[in-house]
């Protein structure tokens, strides 16, 4: 294609024209693509901001006529049985502290996994990441007794501490320690500092984007979890958000303009996060794929 | 000690390497303190916090269930009498209570694999090979694919029951404008309901399939697509010659993340149609924590996920199986050379 212009041949021409359209129709074809992954969420939103009647006037419409936060006002009032503010606060509160839990454990974990030889390593690492393969199904029922037996049922402590032994967060974090250059601690161990001060001092602060990342995807899928809350909160009161929405759709079915705005109010953080932070979520997610 | 070689520590993480000078005392000083190696306790002390949870909320549950599986646990009654492989055997006697509702909800568990992983397969490689060159938005595109996911299953599931109101819904509205019928009940019906629940799912996980392949479509080569073409190799002979065969590990990951979500199928169903029609699109997770936790027969919905739990190793091993190396290095030297 770099041949001089007055020299191009009629067939590379319409090469070069037939690429060029073909880019155009790509583009189109994703746009349109994009377009409609995208609306339902808007609609989420449009929804949520019209009246009881409009959303579910006939033709259904895309511009809320009146725009009212009247659905807002009325899930987030205080004193109902279906408390969404404080199913926000317990989501944010579960979510935060869950991965907060993954990231100390599994990096502190990761960390002789990848650099330090013992007897048992291989034996312990295998058996980690054989669990990524068992299907979570059948941790569920044991998992209900055992949280039953330490008194956690009903209990936000049951959404944050079990769900934080994360096995793909030790994979994660021992693939980001295997590939750091490993000069800096061979340096730092000469000059007498022990394992724990190189940890802190050498090997996290380089591992700040790892543990960004796998803070973000283990709060998103905290924030996000449905099955185990729904079957271990039972009271209003305890429940995060993804179980409330459930207790919300039970108790008002057709309500659509109020169970928008409860999806919205439990979209709000994690749409924030990912408009910000895209590039970990995204480089997260291809890069386990990628390794994995 | 010397002070000297104990000050040019860490903090900063830029500690120079020793001069050659000092690498006596250091080795020295090195054995003394004991940081030679480390002690013995010390990666256990690294591994200690990890693996109490991992013991008790993985491993102990694990072996727990097994023990759960052979008793006639109900968690509300106080004698809980070991039965042995009752509840396995009453899971496949056509005449017990548990036969029909668990091979009901495996079957529908079946029905919903078969009809999304093709779809979550195929579509997101169609769609992350559009993506693989370069244009304008692409990183916006990409973005707007991957939203869906970060929503999580009760947003959507939530979402899409009004979108698939068979009244006011806008599927139906928009479907009604194009001349198609508009009166369909999405979330009440079979099939109409497999059609809804599958849909949704491909449009909720799409971006992320498409995100994974998306990466593994940029570490192939671009030499080996340009010996193809020197070869007079066209599109479709270099994707078959040389994309798929570069995509083959990315290819099994998919496959067996894709079939293992699938066949864990729960908030949508739970969600959109409740299990219903009847229970026909109640999946076998959804049957499993119903029988363990809501009417607390934890014996028996153990020996259902055991059950479940073979089906899916077998299904992986046989996906391993079906994806190992052999031939492509073949086809690769062929379009080498």
């Amino acid at each position: 294609m770099n041949a001089p212009t007055t020299t191009i041949s009629a067939g590379s021409r319409a090469r070069r024209a037939r690429r060029r359209s073909g880019t155009i129709t790509r583009v189109v074809v994703l746009g349109a693509i994009a377009i409609a992954f995208i609306s339902p969420i808007i609609f989420m939103i449009v929804t949520s901001l019209k009246t009881r009647a409009d959303a579910t006037a006939i033709p259904p419409s895309w511009i809320p006529n009146p725009i009212s936060l009247q659905a807002f006002a009325s899930i987030l009032a205080p004193g109902t049985s279906t408390p969404v503010l404080q199913w926000f606060a317990n989501s944010m509160v579960a979510a935060a502290l869950n991965a907060t839990l993954v990231v100390i454990t599994a990096s502190l974990a990761a960390y002789p996994l990848a650099r330090m030889q013992f007897r048992g390593k291989n034996f312990v690492f295998v058996i980690i990441v054989a669990t990524l393969l068992v299907p979570p199904v059948i941790l569920v029922i044991p998992n209900y007794l055992i949280v039953s037996e330490l008194g956690w049922l009903n209990s936000l402590v049951a959404i944050i501490i079990p769900t934080a032994a994360s096995a793909f967060g030790v994979f994660f974090m021992r693939q980001f320690f295997v590939g750091l250059p490993i000069e800096l601690e061979e340096a730092a161990r000469l000059d007498g500092a022990n394992r724990f001060v190189i940890f802190m001092q050498v090997v996290l602060p380089l591992a700040k984007p790892a543990l960004a990342t796998l803070a973000l995807l283990a709060f998103l899928g905290n924030w996000n979890d449905f099955l185990w809350p729904v079957y271990v909160l039972f009271s209003p009161e305890v429940q995060t958000l993804p179980a409330g929405l459930s207790t919300l759709q039970s108790a008002n079915a057709v309500r659509y303009d109020l169970l928008m705005a409860g999806a919205v109010v439990a979209s709000v953080p994690v749409l924030a996060l990912f408009i910000f932070l895209q590039r970990f979520i995204i480089e997260g997610v291809s890069r386990s794929g990628v390794k994995g | 000690m010397s002070t000297k070689v104990g000050e040019r520590v860490l903090p900063t993480g830029r500690a120079r390497r020793p001069s050659a000078s000092n690498q006596e005392s250091q080795k020295k000083r090195g054995e003394q303190a004991g940081t030679r190696q480390q002690g013995k306790a010390t990666p256990w002390l690294f591994l200690a916090p990890y693996l109490l949870l991992f013991g008790s909320f993985v491993i102990l549950p694990a072996v727990l269930g097994v023990w759960i599986s052979l008793h006639s646990w109900d968690y509300t009654l106080p004698n809980k009498p070991f039965v042995g492989l009752d509840n396995y055997v009453s899971l496949f006697s056509p005449g017990s209570t548990v036969f029909g509702p668990f091979w009901g909800s495996m079957r529908a568990t079946g029905i919903f694999t078969v009809l999304s992983v093709p779809l979550l397969l195929i579509v997101p490689l169609a769609v992350a090979l559009l993506m693989s060159k370069k244009f304008p938005g692409r990183d916006f595109l990409r973005a707007i694919y991957f939203a869906p996911y970060v929503l999580g299953v009760a947003v959507i599931s939530v979402l899409w029951r009004y979108l698939l109101d068979n009244n006011i819904g806008l599927v139906n509205h928009y479907l009604g404008l194009l001349g198609l019928p508009d009166d369909t009940a999405w979330t009440t019906t079979t099939p109409a309901a497999w059609v809804a629940l599958v849909g949704v799912t491909v449009w909720w996980t799409l971006g992320f399939n498409a995100v994974i392949y998306l990466a593994g479509l940029q570490d192939i080569p671009i030499e080996l697509y340009e010996a193809a073409r020197v070869d007079g190799a066209g599109p479709w002979m270099q994707f078959l010659n040389v994309t798929i065969p570069g995509l083959k590990p990315i290819l099994s990951f998919i496959t067996i993340i894709t079939l293992l979500a699938s066949a864990n199928m729960f908030g949508q169903s739970y969600l959109m149609t409740q299990g219903g029609p009847g229970r026909e699109t109640r999946t076998a997770i959804y049957q499993i924590a119903d029988a363990g936790l809501r009417n607390f027969q934890m014996g028996s919905a153990a020996a259902m996920s055991y059950v479940l739990t073979v089906f899916l190793m077998a299904i992986s091993a046989l996906v391993f199986y079906v994806f190992r190396e052999k031939q492509p290095k073949k086809l690769k030297k062929e379009v080498r050379s």
